[in-house]
């Protein structure tokens, strides 16, 4: 996904581009840390942008105000869905729904992330992106 | 007198809010401070993760993208 305005430079510039972000639980086990890797490498790619869950949380107007305007991608390690829950606590709606444990991810304390796993992840959602 | 910031990198988007708010501001008649805050370290500061954003006596209105002299005026005017 391109930059809608191309003098903007990455790394100077917070200006909106693209409709996507991705919320992630990033929770103390393997998957939610998962969550918090793939979103990162779908940003990398362009994908979408990676926003701040702790914020929405927090019900900052900057965080809501910012995330009403756009489509959202909520990644959730396990079927808790806190990240879900979170989102509709400020009224806000996901568009897609993503559940690592889903994708038969075993859950589990260890917070080491799998290379694999986090492909197979961020597969899926490009795969749903798609449809 | 109300003062109203325009928090923006500098980038086209984030000018065309700043015309924007001039027009409504001059369109309505009314004295206002306008700001433009163009640090990145303190548009972070403030919460704002995503640019252009507007704030209207230290509270956010808009963000993210630039309303129209319309929309603004409607904020102004509340």
């Amino acid at each position: 996904m391109a930059r809608e305005d191309e003098s903007c430079e990455e790394e100077k510039c917070l200006c909106a581009s693209g409709e996507l972000l991705f919320l992630t639980c990033s929770g103390g086990s393997n998957v939610g840390q998962i969550s918090n890797k793939a979103a990162v490498e779908l940003a990398k790619e362009g994908r979408g942008r990676l926003f701040c869950l702790a914020g929405i949380g927090a019900h900052l107007d900057t965080m809501i105000l910012a995330a009403k305007e756009r489509k959202l991608v909520a990644i959730d390690g396990c079927p808790i869905q806190c990240a879900t829950k979170i989102l509709d606590h400020a009224g806000l709606e996901s568009a897609l729904s993503v559940v690592v444990t889903d994708l038969g991810i075993e859950k589990s304390p260890r917070l080491e992330v799998e290379a694999a796993d986090c492909e197979k992840v961020v597969e899926k959602i490009k795969e749903r992106l798609r449809v | 007198m109300v003062k109203i910031e325009v928090l923006g990198t500098g980038c086209s988007k984030c000018k065309s809010l700043a015309k924007n708010v001039e027009k409504a501001v001059a369109e309505l008649g009314i004295e206002a401070e306008v700001v433009k805050v163009e640090s990145l370290q303190e548009i972070m500061n403030r919460g704002v993760m995503m640019t252009p954003a507007l704030f209207i006596d230290g509270e956010a209105v808009a963000v993210g993208r630039a309303p129209s002299v319309a929309e603004i005026k409607g904020m102004l005017n509340r």
